[in-house]
């Protein structure tokens, strides 16, 4: 592929290609955008990924199965409680195993609480890459607290490796309920005021409302998952479609895009899906702060794990969409093979086909509204 | 519907171009004709009543003793929620399946990445190049017979202890402070007994 700074494609037209990235701020890690631009409307805006590129599956095969959860993590370190969770499940699925209600609920909790972060982060960017600086640090702010809370309940801040093969690896600490509960009736006040303060100003909705469209059709064709699938309108949430561990118990509804400002599909509305999404979040916690059964954390399982030969694919609702693992066992203590399918990867590929005819300023704006994590592209 | 219905479906559609369904240990698999493979999605897609509309996974798995690399398609239809997994093997020497970007736009990137880590060719696929390594890189690491070529262009991919990397730094610096004190290029030989003198120096 070429590779130029800058280059004027032609001496008489205003044709030119030039790099965006690979270390440019709006384009959320080390990624590349080769862009073909005629003045400020691009022709083409192709990705260039993989500098983050570490091996995480080929490591895969050379740990444990335990000894693999540390390395969930780095998957996508801003959401990494939902990476732990579709590793453990896979697992599971594979020992046949089941696990604890209360570790269930446990689950639920801190992924759910992850999920509130990570979306802070990403409206929180996406508002400072449209250029409003201060509602990233009132997002910033609110996350400080999750991740005061999540310290409390397993030690680490962003990468967690809380989750267990067959459970968690700590109960809740004393007082920890009402910490949390006191931080989400400040929080649901909050999401009014983020409201107030940016969602619906004027100049943003201009800058968000009807750009890069994105038909329902063509982001299942392009297997778009999580918030950017229902922001193209598609009704579609693991959570509630194909529950897995405590979801089932709890009552939430599924925010789904439908044009709140402009057209179904288009960048506000992969943006404010993920607004009302928190607020569901939060219900969630809320609801299982209140049933949490009582019981085991962890359930009991061999110190040496192996799994008889077989292949077991897990499916969870991360921040980012859907994420799957693919565990392939071959009967020995370390996996013949982990897969991890990430909603990142496949956001990337629809760039190339949604930027012709958007201006460059618009590409950000893409960029942000998909909510792409580098390391999750790359792995 | 289920699992068993869907390959049903199939095998009285494609007969034994499709394989049997593995036994159901965890989540069973039909094997596929490598030549058929699209017009099995093809069929899979467009169907009343099956509709996968979605490519939720597309990977590989490398067996070097059969010889063989597998190619994975998990399918899902979002209408019926109702899935199948199906594999392809195709030779690990000249490995190649057709594609089936043509069938699902985002097998593009899918079907880079397994032609990136493991080498296998997608005929008719519209743009087959390199997607997490550079386009010069030698080999296919998610092959299980990958050996690494021992860096890149002159990056490394060993590293010694840093503890040794800041004890060589160390000496390095004394050796520059010694001269000056000593002052006699020929006593080099007593250079192990010169930092002595140095230490109160630094101090002051």
């Amino acid at each position: 592929m070429e590779k130029l700074i800058l280059r004027r494609v032609d001496r008489n037209s205003e044709e030119m290609i030039l790099n965006f990235g690979p270390q440019h701020p709006s384009t959320h890690g080390v990624i590349n955008f080769i862009v073909e631009t005629d003045g400020e409307v691009m022709k083409k805006a192709v990705p260039d990924v993989g500098y983050l590129h570490r091996s995480l599956e080929k490591i895969g095969e050379t740990v444990t199965y335990p000894g693999y959860m540390p390395y969930t993590d780095r998957i996508d370190y801003v959401a990494a409680m939902f990476a732990n969770e579709g590793y453990a499940i896979a697992v599971e699925r594979l020992l046949k195993l089941e696990v604890p209600a209360r570790a269930q609920w446990l689950r639920a909790i801190s992924c759910e609480l992850c999920r509130i972060a990570s979306h802070l982060i990403s409206i929180g960017t996406m508002t400072m890459d449209i250029g409003a600086f201060t509602p990233m640090l009132h997002g910033v702010r609110e996350r400080e607290t999750i991740n005061d809370l999540i310290e409390a309940l397993c030690g680490a801040r962003l990468t967690y490796n809380y989750h267990r093969i067959g459970g968690v690896a700590y109960d809740l600490p004393e007082g920890w309920r009402d910490r949390t509960l006191a931080f989400l009736d400040h929080f649901d006040k909050f999401l009014g005021e983020f409201d107030r303060l940016i969602s619906f100003n004027e100049i943003y909705v201009k800058r968000l409302a009807n750009v890069a469209v994105i038909g329902g059709a063509q982001a299942i064709d392009y297997g778009l998952v999580g918030p950017n699938l229902r922001g193209s309108g598609v009704d579609w949430d693991l959570r509630r479609d194909m529950p897995y561990g405590a979801y089932p118990s709890f009552e939430f509804a599924i925010p789904v895009g439908r044009g709140f400002v402009g057209t179904s599909g288009d960048s506000f509305d992969r943006y404010y899906v993920r607004v009302l999404e928190m607020a569901e979040s939060s219900k969630i916690v809320r609801q299982a702060l209140e049933t949490i059964p009582e019981g085991e954390i962890l359930a009991k399982v061999p110190r040496n794990l192996k799994p008889e030969a077989g292949e077991a694919l897990s499916r969870v609702e991360s921040a980012r969409g859907e994420m799957a693992y693919y565990v392939v066992s071959d009967g020995t203590n370390k996996p013949y093979r982990v897969r991890a399918r990430t909603g990142s990867f496949t956001a990337m590929g629809i760039i190339e086909d949604v930027s012709p005819g958007l201006m460059v300023a618009d590409l950000v704006a893409l960029i942000a509204s998909l909510d792409v994590v580098a390391p999750e592209i790359d792995r | 519907m289920t699992t068993q219905e869907i390959h049903e479906r199939l095998q009285a559609r494609f007969g034994d171009d499709v394989g049997p369904l593995s036994e159901a240990k965890i989540d069973p698999f039909a094997v596929v004709k490598r030549e058929r493979i699209v017009e099995v999605c093809e069929f899979l897609k467009a169907e009343a009543g099956l509709e996968m509309d979605f490519l939720e996974d597309l990977t590989a798995l490398d067996w070097p003793k059969r010889n063989v690399i597998e190619v994975v398609y998990h399918l899902l239809s979002y209408r019926h929620r109702h899935g199948i997994v199906l594999k392809v093997e195709t030779d690990r020497a000249a490995a190649s399946v057709p594609t089936v970007e043509c069938v699902w736009k985002t097998a593009n990137w899918f079907e880079r990445e397994v032609y990136d880590l493991f080498g296998v060719d997608f005929p008719g696929h519209p743009d087959l190049r390199r997607i997490m390594l550079p386009d010069d890189w030698v080999g296919h690491p998610l092959r299980k017979d990958y050996q690494e070529a021992g860096g890149w262009h002159g990056i490394g991919n060993t590293r010694e202890n840093p503890l040794v990397e800041l004890r060589r730094l160390d000496e390095a610096r004394k050796a520059e402070k010694a001269p000056p004190p000593a002052a006699a290029p020929a006593a080099a030989p007593a250079a192990p007994v010169a930092p002595a003198a140095p230490a109160p120096d630094a101090k002051t």
